[in-house]
Protein backbone atom coordinates (compact mmCIF):
# COMPACT_ATOMS: atom_id res chain seq x y z
CA UNK A 1 0.00 0.00 0.00
CA UNK A 2 3.09 2.29 1.33
CA UNK A 3 4.40 1.41 -2.23
CA UNK A 4 1.10 2.22 -3.85
CA UNK A 5 1.01 5.40 -2.68
CA UNK A 6 3.99 6.37 -3.03
CA UNK A 7 4.01 5.81 -6.83
CA UNK A 8 0.51 7.60 -6.97
CA UNK A 9 2.27 10.57 -5.41
CA UNK A 10 5.46 10.29 -7.96
CA UNK A 11 2.93 10.32 -11.08
CA UNK A 12 1.31 13.61 -9.43
CA UNK A 13 4.09 15.26 -9.20
CA UNK A 14 5.38 14.63 -12.69
CA UNK A 15 2.23 15.84 -14.33
CA UNK A 16 2.45 18.66 -11.98
CA UNK A 17 6.19 19.16 -12.92
CA UNK A 18 5.55 18.91 -16.81
CA UNK A 19 3.37 22.16 -16.48
CA UNK A 20 5.66 24.05 -14.50
CA UNK A 21 8.11 23.88 -16.92
CA UNK A 22 5.65 24.14 -19.90
CA UNK A 23 7.69 25.78 -22.58
CA UNK A 24 10.74 23.03 -22.48
CA UNK A 25 8.49 20.26 -21.81
CA UNK A 26 6.40 21.49 -25.26
CA UNK A 27 9.98 21.84 -26.60
CA UNK A 28 10.82 17.83 -25.89
CA UNK A 29 6.78 16.97 -26.94
CA UNK A 30 7.83 18.69 -30.16
CA UNK A 31 10.94 16.71 -30.55
CA UNK A 32 9.54 13.65 -29.92
CA UNK A 33 6.61 14.10 -31.91
CA UNK A 34 8.73 15.08 -35.08
CA UNK A 35 10.69 12.24 -34.02
CA UNK A 36 8.17 9.46 -34.18
CA UNK A 37 6.10 11.12 -37.13
CA UNK A 38 9.57 9.99 -39.33
CA UNK A 39 9.77 6.84 -37.19
CA UNK A 40 6.22 5.70 -38.46
CA UNK A 41 7.14 7.18 -41.80
CA UNK A 42 10.29 4.54 -41.72
CA UNK A 43 8.10 1.92 -40.76
CA UNK A 44 5.68 2.53 -43.17
CA UNK A 45 7.97 2.65 -45.79
CA UNK A 46 9.77 -0.47 -45.20
CA UNK A 47 7.28 -2.80 -44.11
CA UNK A 48 5.78 -2.05 -47.79
CA UNK A 49 8.94 -2.17 -49.57
CA UNK A 50 9.24 -5.81 -47.71
CA UNK A 51 5.72 -6.67 -49.41
CA UNK A 52 6.45 -5.07 -52.46
CA UNK A 53 10.39 -7.36 -52.17
CA UNK A 54 7.89 -10.48 -51.43
CA UNK A 55 5.51 -9.76 -54.30
CA UNK A 56 8.83 -10.05 -56.64
CA UNK A 57 10.34 -12.92 -54.60
CA UNK A 58 6.67 -14.34 -55.25
CA UNK A 59 6.19 -13.17 -58.96
CA UNK A 60 9.87 -12.61 -60.65
CA UNK A 61 10.69 -16.19 -63.13
CA UNK A 62 13.52 -16.90 -64.90
CA UNK A 63 13.25 -17.44 -68.86
CA UNK A 64 15.11 -20.59 -70.12
CA UNK A 65 14.99 -20.11 -73.86
CA UNK A 66 16.58 -23.42 -75.73
CA UNK A 67 18.34 -23.56 -78.88
CA UNK A 68 15.79 -25.00 -81.82
CA UNK A 69 18.36 -27.66 -81.81
CA UNK A 70 17.69 -29.03 -78.14
CA UNK A 71 17.37 -32.77 -78.04
CA UNK A 72 14.77 -34.09 -75.87
CA UNK A 73 17.30 -35.90 -73.73
CA UNK A 74 18.54 -32.12 -73.18
CA UNK A 75 15.71 -31.14 -72.34
CA UNK A 76 15.31 -33.58 -69.75
CA UNK A 77 18.68 -32.98 -68.24
CA UNK A 78 18.39 -29.33 -67.46
CA UNK A 79 14.84 -30.38 -66.00
CA UNK A 80 16.52 -33.14 -63.76
CA UNK A 81 19.38 -29.94 -63.11
CA UNK A 82 16.62 -27.62 -62.09
CA UNK A 83 15.48 -29.95 -59.32
CA UNK A 84 18.55 -30.28 -57.44
CA UNK A 85 19.43 -26.55 -58.00
CA UNK A 86 19.01 -25.09 -54.15
CA UNK A 87 17.12 -21.67 -55.31
CA UNK A 88 15.09 -22.99 -57.54
CA UNK A 89 11.28 -23.23 -55.70
CA UNK A 90 9.87 -24.77 -58.68
CA UNK A 91 9.68 -24.99 -63.11
CA UNK A 92 7.72 -25.20 -65.91
CA UNK A 93 8.31 -26.17 -69.32
CA UNK A 94 6.84 -24.34 -72.28
CA UNK A 95 6.90 -25.61 -75.94
CA UNK A 96 7.25 -22.95 -78.67
CA UNK A 97 3.36 -24.17 -79.35
CA UNK A 98 2.51 -23.05 -76.21
CA UNK A 99 4.26 -19.36 -76.49
CA UNK A 100 2.79 -19.05 -79.97
CA UNK A 101 -0.72 -19.71 -79.13
CA UNK A 102 -0.26 -17.67 -76.06
CA UNK A 103 1.08 -14.48 -77.88
CA UNK A 104 -1.69 -14.75 -80.62
CA UNK A 105 -4.91 -14.42 -77.95
CA UNK A 106 -2.40 -11.26 -76.71
CA UNK A 107 -3.13 -9.24 -80.20
CA UNK A 108 -4.27 -9.56 -83.41
CA UNK A 109 -1.54 -8.52 -85.00
CA UNK A 110 1.08 -10.44 -83.43
CA UNK A 111 -1.84 -13.39 -84.42
CA UNK A 112 -1.95 -12.07 -88.28
CA UNK A 113 1.75 -12.48 -88.53
CA UNK A 114 2.80 -16.01 -86.54
CA UNK A 115 -0.12 -16.85 -89.10
CA UNK A 116 2.06 -15.73 -91.54
CA UNK A 117 4.93 -17.25 -90.58
CA UNK A 118 5.25 -21.03 -92.13
CA UNK A 119 7.95 -22.20 -89.34
CA UNK A 120 7.50 -20.97 -85.60
CA UNK A 121 10.65 -18.75 -85.12
CA UNK A 122 9.24 -18.97 -80.81
CA UNK A 123 11.69 -20.85 -78.93
CA UNK A 124 10.60 -23.33 -76.43
CA UNK A 125 11.74 -22.47 -73.02
CA UNK A 126 11.35 -23.06 -68.72
CA UNK A 127 9.59 -20.53 -66.59
CA UNK A 128 11.78 -21.02 -63.54
CA UNK A 129 10.53 -19.94 -59.87
CA UNK A 130 13.56 -19.21 -57.20
CA UNK A 131 13.21 -19.24 -54.00
CA UNK A 132 15.68 -15.86 -53.16
CA UNK A 133 15.23 -12.54 -55.32
CA UNK A 134 18.72 -12.02 -54.12
CA UNK A 135 20.49 -14.89 -55.90
CA UNK A 136 18.12 -14.46 -59.11
CA UNK A 137 20.92 -13.40 -60.76
CA UNK A 138 23.41 -16.54 -59.75
CA UNK A 139 20.61 -18.75 -61.28
CA UNK A 140 20.63 -17.69 -63.76
CA UNK A 141 24.26 -17.12 -64.63
CA UNK A 142 24.13 -21.18 -63.91
CA UNK A 143 21.63 -21.82 -67.03
CA UNK A 144 23.32 -19.90 -69.58
CA UNK A 145 26.41 -22.44 -69.09
CA UNK A 146 24.28 -25.05 -70.85
CA UNK A 147 25.54 -24.89 -74.45
CA UNK A 148 22.11 -25.68 -75.59
CA UNK A 149 20.18 -22.47 -74.04
CA UNK A 150 20.23 -19.25 -75.92
CA UNK A 151 19.49 -16.64 -73.21
CA UNK A 152 18.02 -16.88 -69.55
CA UNK A 153 16.49 -13.44 -69.03
CA UNK A 154 14.38 -11.96 -65.96
CA UNK A 155 14.69 -8.30 -66.60
CA UNK A 156 18.21 -7.69 -65.18
CA UNK A 157 19.09 -4.45 -64.09
CA UNK A 158 15.77 -3.06 -63.10
CA UNK A 159 14.87 -5.31 -60.28
CA UNK A 160 18.32 -4.74 -58.91
CA UNK A 161 17.82 -0.78 -58.78
CA UNK A 162 14.44 -1.72 -57.89
CA UNK A 163 15.65 -3.35 -54.78
CA UNK A 164 18.60 -1.15 -54.15
CA UNK A 165 16.32 2.37 -54.24
CA UNK A 166 13.93 1.06 -51.55
CA UNK A 167 16.98 -0.56 -49.45
CA UNK A 168 18.84 2.75 -49.83
CA UNK A 169 15.37 4.76 -49.25
CA UNK A 170 15.43 2.47 -45.96
CA UNK A 171 18.81 2.70 -44.85
CA UNK A 172 18.76 6.36 -44.96
CA UNK A 173 15.68 6.81 -42.83
CA UNK A 174 16.45 4.74 -40.14
CA UNK A 175 19.73 6.79 -39.96
CA UNK A 176 17.86 9.53 -39.62
CA UNK A 177 15.81 8.58 -37.27
CA UNK A 178 17.84 7.13 -35.05
CA UNK A 179 19.68 10.53 -35.15
CA UNK A 180 16.56 11.82 -34.41
CA UNK A 181 16.01 9.61 -31.13
CA UNK A 182 19.07 10.91 -29.67
CA UNK A 183 18.18 14.28 -30.04
CA UNK A 184 14.97 13.73 -28.38
CA UNK A 185 16.33 11.93 -25.91
CA UNK A 186 19.04 14.51 -25.16
CA UNK A 187 16.33 17.40 -25.05
CA UNK A 188 14.33 15.33 -22.76
CA UNK A 189 17.48 14.61 -20.87
CA UNK A 190 18.01 18.82 -20.53
CA UNK A 191 14.46 19.39 -19.75
CA UNK A 192 14.66 16.73 -16.59
CA UNK A 193 17.96 18.47 -15.79
CA UNK A 194 16.51 21.70 -15.08
CA UNK A 195 13.41 19.91 -13.38
CA UNK A 196 15.95 18.51 -11.08
CA UNK A 197 17.68 21.71 -10.44
CA UNK A 198 14.11 23.70 -9.67
CA UNK A 199 12.99 21.02 -7.52
CA UNK A 200 16.42 21.19 -5.57
CA UNK A 201 15.15 22.08 -2.40
CA UNK A 202 12.46 19.55 -2.41
CA UNK A 203 14.81 16.88 -3.56
CA UNK A 204 16.84 18.11 -0.30
CA UNK A 205 14.12 17.72 1.84
CA UNK A 206 13.36 14.28 1.18
CA UNK A 207 16.28 12.97 1.48
CA UNK A 208 16.46 14.46 4.87
CA UNK A 209 13.46 13.12 5.95
CA UNK A 210 13.85 9.64 5.15
CA UNK A 211 12.63 9.06 1.58
CA UNK A 212 14.46 6.48 -0.30
CA UNK A 213 16.50 6.83 -3.55
CA UNK A 214 14.25 5.37 -5.43
CA UNK A 215 10.62 7.32 -4.53
CA UNK A 216 13.23 10.44 -5.21
CA UNK A 217 14.30 9.54 -8.86
CA UNK A 218 11.05 8.13 -9.77
CA UNK A 219 9.24 11.44 -10.18
CA UNK A 220 11.74 12.46 -12.44
CA UNK A 221 11.61 8.92 -14.80
CA UNK A 222 7.69 9.14 -14.78
CA UNK A 223 7.96 12.74 -16.36
CA UNK A 224 10.27 11.61 -19.04
CA UNK A 225 7.57 8.70 -19.81
CA UNK A 226 4.91 11.33 -19.74
CA UNK A 227 6.98 13.61 -21.71
CA UNK A 228 7.43 10.11 -24.63
CA UNK A 229 3.59 9.45 -24.04
CA UNK A 230 2.62 13.14 -24.91
CA UNK A 231 4.79 13.46 -27.68
CA UNK A 232 4.09 10.12 -29.41
CA UNK A 233 -0.03 11.22 -29.21
CA UNK A 234 0.24 13.33 -32.70
CA UNK A 235 2.36 10.90 -34.26
CA UNK A 236 -0.21 7.83 -33.41
CA UNK A 237 -3.24 9.70 -34.71
CA UNK A 238 -1.65 10.65 -37.73
CA UNK A 239 -0.54 7.07 -38.39
CA UNK A 240 -3.83 5.95 -38.44
CA UNK A 241 -5.73 8.28 -40.31
CA UNK A 242 -2.84 9.22 -42.62
CA UNK A 243 -2.37 5.68 -43.93
CA UNK A 244 -5.61 4.61 -44.01
CA UNK A 245 -6.72 6.92 -46.28
CA UNK A 246 -3.34 7.22 -48.43
CA UNK A 247 -5.04 3.24 -48.68
CA UNK A 248 -8.54 4.27 -49.39
CA UNK A 249 -7.19 6.83 -52.18
CA UNK A 250 -4.64 4.36 -53.70
CA UNK A 251 -6.88 1.51 -53.82
CA UNK A 252 -4.29 -0.31 -52.10
CA UNK A 253 -1.76 -0.21 -55.12
CA UNK A 254 0.71 2.66 -55.63
CA UNK A 255 1.63 3.37 -59.66
CA UNK A 256 1.57 -0.32 -60.71
CA UNK A 257 -0.50 -3.37 -59.59
CA UNK A 258 3.34 -5.12 -58.56
CA UNK A 259 3.25 -2.13 -55.56
CA UNK A 260 0.97 -3.32 -53.21
CA UNK A 261 0.33 -1.51 -50.07
CA UNK A 262 -0.17 -3.36 -46.61
CA UNK A 263 -4.24 -3.35 -45.29
CA UNK A 264 -4.59 -0.73 -42.52
CA UNK A 265 -5.79 -3.06 -40.11
CA UNK A 266 -4.11 -4.78 -38.18
CA UNK A 267 -1.59 -2.54 -39.18
CA UNK A 268 -1.63 0.70 -38.09
CA UNK A 269 -2.68 -1.04 -34.55
CA UNK A 270 1.25 -1.92 -34.55
CA UNK A 271 2.44 0.92 -35.98
CA UNK A 272 0.35 3.10 -33.01
CA UNK A 273 2.35 0.35 -30.21
CA UNK A 274 5.40 0.40 -31.51
CA UNK A 275 5.76 4.41 -31.68
CA UNK A 276 3.91 4.83 -28.33
CA UNK A 277 6.52 1.86 -27.03
CA UNK A 278 9.65 4.39 -28.71
CA UNK A 279 8.08 7.43 -27.24
CA UNK A 280 7.91 5.78 -23.76
CA UNK A 281 11.35 4.27 -23.31
CA UNK A 282 13.05 7.38 -25.43
CA UNK A 283 11.35 9.91 -22.69
CA UNK A 284 12.46 7.25 -19.95
CA UNK A 285 15.96 6.81 -21.04
CA UNK A 286 16.67 10.86 -21.35
CA UNK A 287 15.16 11.26 -18.19
CA UNK A 288 17.08 8.34 -16.38
CA UNK A 289 20.45 9.75 -18.34
CA UNK A 290 19.35 13.51 -16.47
CA UNK A 291 19.01 11.62 -12.89
CA UNK A 292 21.78 9.63 -13.23
CA UNK A 293 23.87 12.52 -13.98
CA UNK A 294 22.43 15.11 -11.72
CA UNK A 295 20.69 14.20 -9.25
CA UNK A 296 23.12 12.99 -6.90
CA UNK A 297 21.58 11.45 -3.56
CA UNK B 1 20.45 3.59 27.14
CA UNK B 2 23.18 4.82 24.38
CA UNK B 3 21.46 6.31 21.07
CA UNK B 4 24.66 7.46 19.63
CA UNK B 5 27.88 6.09 19.83
CA UNK B 6 31.04 7.63 18.35
CA UNK B 7 33.94 5.65 18.45
CA UNK B 8 37.45 7.19 17.41
CA UNK B 9 36.21 8.82 14.25
CA UNK B 10 37.97 10.52 11.71
CA UNK B 11 36.82 12.93 8.79
CA UNK B 12 39.47 13.47 6.08
CA UNK B 13 38.47 15.18 3.27
CA UNK B 14 39.85 14.48 0.26
CA UNK B 15 42.26 17.33 -0.28
CA UNK B 16 43.93 16.19 2.47
CA UNK B 17 41.72 18.84 5.49
CA UNK B 18 41.48 16.43 8.53
CA UNK B 19 37.69 17.89 9.93
CA UNK B 20 37.21 15.55 12.55
CA UNK B 21 39.98 13.36 14.88
CA UNK B 22 39.76 10.72 16.83
CA UNK B 23 36.53 11.80 17.99
CA UNK B 24 34.56 9.81 20.71
CA UNK B 25 31.43 10.69 22.76
CA UNK B 26 28.37 8.59 23.86
CA UNK B 27 25.05 10.26 24.24
CA UNK B 28 21.99 8.75 25.93
CA UNK B 29 18.70 8.58 24.93
CA UNK B 30 16.39 12.18 26.01
CA UNK B 31 19.44 14.15 26.81
CA UNK B 32 19.89 17.54 25.19
CA UNK B 33 23.31 18.18 23.82
CA UNK B 34 25.48 21.48 23.50
CA UNK B 35 27.50 21.31 20.08
CA UNK B 36 29.97 24.47 20.35
CA UNK B 37 33.12 25.53 18.41
CA UNK B 38 34.52 28.19 16.54
CA UNK B 39 34.16 28.40 12.63
CA UNK B 40 35.77 25.57 10.95
CA UNK B 41 36.29 23.33 14.25
CA UNK B 42 34.70 20.38 12.92
CA UNK B 43 31.31 20.62 14.94
CA UNK B 44 29.17 21.05 11.67
CA UNK B 45 31.15 17.37 9.92
CA UNK B 46 30.46 16.00 13.17
CA UNK B 47 26.94 16.95 12.84
CA UNK B 48 26.60 16.07 9.22
CA UNK B 49 28.19 12.64 10.69
CA UNK B 50 25.43 11.62 12.79
CA UNK B 51 22.58 12.22 10.04
CA UNK B 52 24.89 11.10 7.20
CA UNK B 53 25.41 14.00 5.26
CA UNK B 54 29.02 12.78 5.97
CA UNK B 55 30.86 9.61 6.21
CA UNK B 56 33.70 8.90 8.60
CA UNK B 57 36.70 8.10 7.32
CA UNK B 58 37.88 6.02 9.69
CA UNK B 59 36.53 4.86 13.07
CA UNK B 60 32.56 4.24 14.17
CA UNK B 61 29.63 6.11 14.51
CA UNK B 62 26.35 4.42 15.76
CA UNK B 63 23.22 6.30 15.61
CA UNK B 64 20.08 4.61 16.63
CA UNK B 65 21.85 1.14 16.41
CA UNK B 66 23.38 1.74 13.00
CA UNK B 67 26.64 2.00 12.22
CA UNK B 68 26.82 4.88 9.66
CA UNK B 69 30.33 4.27 8.45
CA UNK B 70 28.86 0.86 7.14
CA UNK B 71 26.08 2.43 5.89
CA UNK B 72 25.39 2.53 1.76
CA UNK B 73 23.92 5.74 0.23
CA UNK B 74 20.99 3.91 -1.16
CA UNK B 75 20.19 2.55 3.21
CA UNK B 76 20.80 6.53 4.05
CA UNK B 77 16.91 6.79 4.31
CA UNK B 78 16.28 4.08 7.22
CA UNK B 79 18.52 6.23 9.36
CA UNK B 80 17.05 9.83 8.41
CA UNK B 81 13.23 8.11 8.93
CA UNK B 82 14.71 7.94 12.92
CA UNK B 83 15.70 11.54 13.21
CA UNK B 84 14.49 14.78 12.31
CA UNK B 85 16.98 17.63 11.07
CA UNK B 86 16.48 21.36 11.69
CA UNK B 87 19.35 23.89 9.74
CA UNK B 88 19.70 27.96 10.33
CA UNK B 89 18.01 28.41 7.21
CA UNK B 90 15.13 26.81 7.73
CA UNK B 91 14.62 24.92 3.99
CA UNK B 92 11.12 25.48 3.32
CA UNK B 93 9.14 24.71 0.21
CA UNK B 94 8.21 28.64 -0.58
CA UNK B 95 4.94 27.64 -2.54
CA UNK B 96 3.52 25.53 -0.06
CA UNK B 97 1.80 26.51 3.26
CA UNK B 98 2.16 25.75 6.91
CA UNK B 99 0.33 22.40 6.86
CA UNK B 100 1.82 21.42 3.73
CA UNK B 101 5.52 21.76 4.62
CA UNK B 102 4.81 19.16 7.58
CA UNK B 103 2.96 17.09 5.24
CA UNK B 104 5.31 16.80 2.59
CA UNK B 105 7.82 14.91 5.06
CA UNK B 106 5.27 12.37 5.59
CA UNK B 107 3.55 11.90 1.85
CA UNK B 108 7.17 11.72 1.02
CA UNK B 109 7.09 8.53 2.99
CA UNK B 110 4.15 7.19 1.40
CA UNK B 111 1.91 7.55 4.87
CA UNK B 112 -1.58 7.27 4.53
CA UNK B 113 -3.84 10.55 4.43
CA UNK B 114 -6.26 9.66 7.54
CA UNK B 115 -3.00 9.70 9.46
CA UNK B 116 -1.17 12.48 7.95
CA UNK B 117 -3.81 15.49 9.17
CA UNK B 118 -3.41 14.33 12.92
CA UNK B 119 0.32 14.29 12.91
CA UNK B 120 0.99 17.38 11.11
CA UNK B 121 -1.60 19.60 13.35
CA UNK B 122 -0.42 17.78 15.98
CA UNK B 123 3.33 18.84 15.50
CA UNK B 124 2.06 22.50 14.71
CA UNK B 125 0.21 22.85 17.71
CA UNK B 126 3.16 21.88 19.54
CA UNK B 127 5.28 24.57 17.88
CA UNK B 128 2.84 26.90 18.67
CA UNK B 129 1.43 27.92 15.20
CA UNK B 130 -1.63 26.49 15.12
CA UNK B 131 -3.53 29.79 14.02
CA UNK B 132 -1.36 29.84 10.78
CA UNK B 133 -1.57 26.49 9.43
CA UNK B 134 -2.75 27.88 6.16
CA UNK B 135 0.23 30.47 5.49
CA UNK B 136 2.72 30.52 3.41
CA UNK B 137 6.76 30.84 4.38
CA UNK B 138 6.45 34.51 3.22
CA UNK B 139 3.71 35.16 5.37
CA UNK B 140 5.91 34.26 8.34
CA UNK B 141 8.63 35.82 10.40
CA UNK B 142 12.06 34.15 10.39
CA UNK B 143 10.86 32.42 14.13
CA UNK B 144 7.88 31.20 12.91
CA UNK B 145 9.69 30.03 10.22
CA UNK B 146 11.71 28.19 12.07
CA UNK B 147 8.92 26.46 13.90
CA UNK B 148 7.36 25.40 11.11
CA UNK B 149 10.78 23.34 9.94
CA UNK B 150 10.83 22.51 13.84
CA UNK B 151 7.64 20.67 13.51
CA UNK B 152 8.11 18.91 10.22
CA UNK B 153 11.53 17.33 11.59
CA UNK B 154 8.57 16.50 14.85
CA UNK B 155 6.30 15.23 12.72
CA UNK B 156 7.74 11.32 11.96
CA UNK B 157 8.35 11.70 15.97
CA UNK B 158 11.92 10.98 15.46
CA UNK B 159 14.11 9.93 18.37
CA UNK B 160 16.86 11.97 18.01
CA UNK B 161 15.82 15.69 16.49
CA UNK B 162 19.73 17.33 14.86
CA UNK B 163 19.85 21.15 14.74
CA UNK B 164 22.42 23.20 13.14
CA UNK B 165 22.59 26.45 14.19
CA UNK B 166 19.13 27.15 14.12
CA UNK B 167 19.25 30.24 16.16
CA UNK B 168 21.82 31.67 13.56
CA UNK B 169 19.54 34.17 11.59
CA UNK B 170 17.22 35.07 14.37
CA UNK B 171 17.22 38.01 17.33
CA UNK B 172 17.94 36.72 20.79
CA UNK B 173 14.03 37.17 21.70
CA UNK B 174 12.49 34.63 19.01
CA UNK B 175 15.84 32.30 19.86
CA UNK B 176 14.64 31.97 23.31
CA UNK B 177 11.06 31.57 22.23
CA UNK B 178 12.77 28.76 19.89
CA UNK B 179 14.99 27.17 22.62
CA UNK B 180 11.71 26.99 24.60
CA UNK B 181 9.49 24.74 22.23
CA UNK B 182 13.26 22.65 21.66
CA UNK B 183 13.60 22.39 25.46
CA UNK B 184 9.50 21.07 25.55
CA UNK B 185 9.96 18.62 22.88
CA UNK B 186 12.49 17.13 24.76
CA UNK B 187 11.39 17.22 27.72
CA UNK B 188 8.01 15.75 26.65
CA UNK B 189 8.18 13.83 23.97
CA UNK B 190 11.93 12.64 25.40
CA UNK B 191 13.26 13.61 22.00
CA UNK B 192 16.91 13.84 22.25
CA UNK B 193 18.64 17.06 21.00
CA UNK B 194 22.13 17.37 19.98
CA UNK B 195 22.20 21.50 18.71
CA UNK B 196 24.97 23.50 16.90
CA UNK B 197 25.48 26.84 17.71
CA UNK B 198 27.32 29.91 18.49
CA UNK B 199 24.87 31.15 20.68
CA UNK B 200 26.53 32.10 24.23
CA UNK B 201 23.97 33.55 26.00
CA UNK B 202 21.93 30.20 25.08
CA UNK B 203 24.41 27.66 25.84
CA UNK B 204 24.86 29.55 29.33
CA UNK B 205 21.55 29.95 29.96
CA UNK B 206 20.14 26.27 29.34
CA UNK B 207 22.66 24.60 31.59
CA UNK B 208 22.66 21.58 29.30
CA UNK B 209 25.44 19.03 28.51
CA UNK B 210 28.23 21.04 26.35
CA UNK B 211 30.92 19.35 23.88
CA UNK B 212 33.12 21.18 22.63
CA UNK B 213 34.97 21.19 19.69
CA UNK B 214 38.26 22.46 18.79
CA UNK B 215 40.54 21.67 15.72
CA UNK B 216 38.31 18.49 15.12
CA UNK B 217 39.22 16.94 18.19
CA UNK B 218 36.23 16.65 21.53
CA UNK B 219 38.43 19.52 23.55
CA UNK B 220 36.05 19.06 26.49
CA UNK B 221 32.74 17.33 27.48
CA UNK B 222 30.75 18.89 30.74
CA UNK B 223 27.17 18.06 32.15
CA UNK B 224 25.46 21.40 32.49
CA UNK B 225 28.40 23.28 31.33
CA UNK B 226 28.40 26.78 29.04
CA UNK B 227 30.81 28.56 27.22
CA UNK B 228 32.91 29.72 29.98
CA UNK B 229 33.89 25.93 30.51
CA UNK B 230 35.13 25.93 26.82
CA UNK B 231 37.12 29.14 27.33
CA UNK B 232 39.19 27.51 30.49
CA UNK B 233 39.96 24.61 28.57
CA UNK B 234 41.21 26.78 25.75
CA UNK B 235 43.39 28.60 28.27
CA UNK B 236 44.38 25.62 29.88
Amino acid sequence: MRALRILSRSIRDSFKSVFRNLPLSMASILCTTITLVLVAVAIFLSYNVREVTNTLERELTIVVYLDKETTEEQKTEIQNDLKTMDNVDNFQLKTKEEWKAEMKQESETLETTLDYLEENPLLDSIIVTVKNVDDLSETADKLREYDFVSSAEYGEGMVENIIGIFDAVSLGTVAMVIALVCVTAFLISNTIKLTIFSRKTEIEIMRLVGASNTSIKLPFIFEGFILGVFGSIIPIAASVYGYTILYNQTGGYVFTKIITLVKPFPFVLYVSIILLAIGCVVGMFGSWRAVRKYLKI
Amino acid sequence: MKLIKVEHAYKIYKNGTTAVADLSVTIDKGEFVFVIGTTGSGKSTFIKMLYREEKPTKGKVIVGGIDVAKLRNSKVYKLRRKLGVVFQDFKLLPKLTVYENVAFALETLGIPESEIRPKVLKAIDAVGLKEKTRNLPSELSGGEQQRVAIARAIVNNPKLLICDEPTGNLDPETSKGIMKILENINQTLGTTIIMATHDKELVNKMKKRVLVIENGVLASDTKKGSYKVHESVKNS
